[in-house]
């Protein structure tokens, strides 16, 4: 069923170029080997719970790729957990991959649908019992028992457009699928 | 049995009959092969207390319409088996041949060997009205359940007496699913609903059948070459609607009123466990922001058209009540309050007795609105074939006409050569 609607703007620019995104979509179905991508990251410990990634290559369209740089990211515990607070934390990484992917998401369907976005605001919440990671409650669930999204999107557009954004966003969304869905997790260990 | 014909139609459900009735009027020489009996699909495959979710007017074929005092009813399992055998038995003059299972269809001497177990055809052309549903699609994750479970497929279900006593998972929220799932829960089993993507609508809107609406304000007539997405559109789940002679509304809020437990989309399993998706949430309001913009659609033809003075006032349904603490995995091994598993996850046709080189990667056959990727031959009875009408019982008559149409064009460039 068409989506009508009347804030259509032909001129929508929000940074996205949807002729490329379209363009991509139309080569890779006819090559699906090219398609088959692998993300990258390395981390190494700095002292207690510090850590650092790296993220720089990626493996896609059948050949390895590099971002334009070396990106780093710290990740720490609160001085709470007596630790010394140099980076967020691994679960509020986790909550930042989602809020940004649902972002770059509402921006390129937006575009899409020649929507003008002018602010668009996502603020996370993830419910956590620490008892099952201190090992003190064994039938609490380690990671979130709950995530809350909240969207505040200011865009030539109604409130039903707006939400059909974001629920579009949710439909596409990498980061949505790897924390909703169950995903199969190999970790191997050697001696350095 | 003449073995020599211009064309062969494969299947005698109501597509291959509305077909066989436009080459008649076109005197194109055919015949019918059915595997089973006329309306085989509705007597061997569907449940017992199953109503068309379409109002009896909307069941039009080639020199056929709804002639009876109940227009706005839904035909009954046996009341749609016997309108498909009356059309047959009044409409259809060609041959019907029964219990004649088409094994091959391969191309020979610029024409079609179709092989069945009563003996070869040939012939310059094929339709293929076979249906969309033969085979009931189960998802990869069913490997994975417990051995000692029982599980059946929508296809296969009749009535709750099919099942063993205690509770159900039902994997699948689409007309079948909500249909099947109110049944059982209805029969006294807890009945649990694994909810993906899924489109809601009432029975009725401004007092009129939702599917009057959608006939009316041209939805079912948008055409296969003009969709923005047509893939899309031909894998799209069927509406939540149930014919009942109440006129009843099958909704979530409706199944979850009668204590049938929601849960997100089944997204694996994991040592006999079945792990649920959480984006529960966000399918329902995608279903919700549908439904708006289908009703907004409505209201505007009504407005249009004049017709909204004639009709009840414009309003808007309750969104879909979330469960507050969906549960996130089922233990589905024995001792579990899980007895059995009912997949309701679709259906996909079966062409793998199709010798010719028309199918995609996905093994999706190449057509163009139903004129096939191979000269002379034809297909019938896929959903949005060459209009959202194809879907459904209706469609079938301007299908068949466009396509007996070219059918007759190419037979008239091959005698002319
Ligand atoms: C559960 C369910 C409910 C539906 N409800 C409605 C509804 O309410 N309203 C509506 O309009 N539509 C409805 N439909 C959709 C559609 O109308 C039906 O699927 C309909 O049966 C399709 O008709 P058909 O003629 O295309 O195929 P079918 O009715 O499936 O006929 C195909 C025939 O081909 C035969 N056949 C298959 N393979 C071979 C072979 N190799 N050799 C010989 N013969 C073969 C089969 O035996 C069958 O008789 C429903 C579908 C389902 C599954």
């Amino acid at each position: 069923m068409t989506i009508t609607t009347n804030n259509t703007n032909l001129n929508a620019d929000n940074g996205v170029n949807v002729e490329a995104l379209l363009g991509a979509r139309e080569q890779l179905s006819g090559m699906p080997a090219a398609a088959q991508f692998k993300w990258r990251a390395t981390c190494e410990w700095i002292n207690g719970a510090h850590s650092r990634s790296t993220v720089q290559n990626y493996f896609g369209l059948g050949a390895e790729q590099s971002h334009r740089t070396k990106f780093t990211l710290d990740a720490d515990h609160p001085e709470l957990f007596a630790a010394s607070d140099n980076g967020v934390t691994p679960p509020e990484l986790a909550l930042t991959a989602l809020a940004s992917c649902l972002t770059a998401g509402v921006a390129s369907i937006a575009q899409m649908r020649k929507i003008q976005l002018h602010s668009v605001t996502a603020t996370l919440e993830g419910d956590m019992d620490v008892l099952a990671i201190l090992g003190a409650d064994t039938d609490a669930r380690n990671g979130f028992s709950n995530i809350t999204v909240r969207f505040e999107i200011d865009a030539d557009a109604s409130e039903q457009e707006i939400e059909a954004l974001v629920a579009q966003s949710q439909k596409r969304s990498a980061v949505f699928d790897i924390i909703s869905n169950p995903t199969n997790i190999n970790v191997e260990a050697c001696k350095a | 049995m003449r073995r020599t014909t211009t064309a062969v139609i494969i299947g005698a459900g109501h597509a291959g009959l509305a077909m066989s009735r436009c080459l008649s009027e076109r005197g194109i020489d055919h015949v019918l092969l059915e595997r089973g009996e006329v309306a085989n699909s509705w007597k061997r495959e569907r449940w017992d207390s199953l109503r068309l979710l379409t109002p009896n007017w909307m069941s039009r074929l080639p020199g056929y319409q709804y002639q009876g005092s109940d227009p706005n009813g839904y035909r009954t399992l046996s009341q749609t088996i016997g309108f498909i055998e009356r059309y047959a038995e009044t409409m259809v003059s060609a041959p019907i041949y029964t219990h004649t299972q088409v094994r091959s269809v391969t191309r020979r001497d610029g024409g079609y060997a179709v092989v069945t177990n009563q003996g070869t055809f040939r012939c310059r052309a094929v339709v293929v009205a076979s249906g969309a549903c033969n085979i009931a699609n189960v998802p990869a994750c069913a490997e994975g359940l417990p051995s000692d479970l029982f599980t059946i497929t929508s296809r296969a279900y009749r009535n709750p007496s099919t099942l063993p006593e205690g509770g159900v998972l039902v994997v699948g929220a689409s007309s079948s699913g909500t249909q099947i799932a109110d049944e059982l829960q209805r029969s006294g089993r807890q009945v649990t609903l694994s909810v993906g993507e899924h489109l809601r609508a009432p029975r009725d809107y401004r007092g009129r059948d939702i599917q009057w609406w959608l006939d009316a304000a041209g939805v079912y007539d948008e055409r296969f070459d003009e969709m923005e997405n047509l893939s899309r559109a031909r894998s799209l789940a069927s509406i939540q609607l149930v014919g009942s002679p109440s006129r009843r509304t099958l909704d979530l809020n409706v199944l979850g009123e009668r204590g049938v437990k929601l849960v997100g989309r089944l997204a694996g399993m994991r040592d006999g466990v079945a792990l649920f998706s959480g984006s529960l949430a966000n399918m329902c309001k995608l279903s919700d922001l549908k439904l708006e913009r289908l009703l907004d659609r409505i209201d505007e033809y009504a407005d249009r058209t004049g017709l909204a003075s004639a009709v009840e006032p414009s309003h808007r349904f309750e969104p879909t009540r979330l469960p507050s603490n969906p549960p996130m995995s089922l233990d589905l091994r024995g001792g579990g309050e899980i007895k059995s598993v009912v997949w309701a996850t679709g259906f996909r046709p079966d062409h793998s007795w199709i010798d010719v080189d028309v199918f995609d990667r996905r093994g999706r056959m190449r057509h163009d609105g139903g004129v096939v990727d191979a000269p002379g031959m034809y297909i019938m009875g896929l959903p949005v074939l060459r209009t959202r009408r194809s879907t459904f019982i209706d469609g079938a008559a301007a299908d068949a006409r466009a396509l007996s149409a070219h059918m007759s064009a190419f037979l008239a460039v091959r005698q002319a050569a």
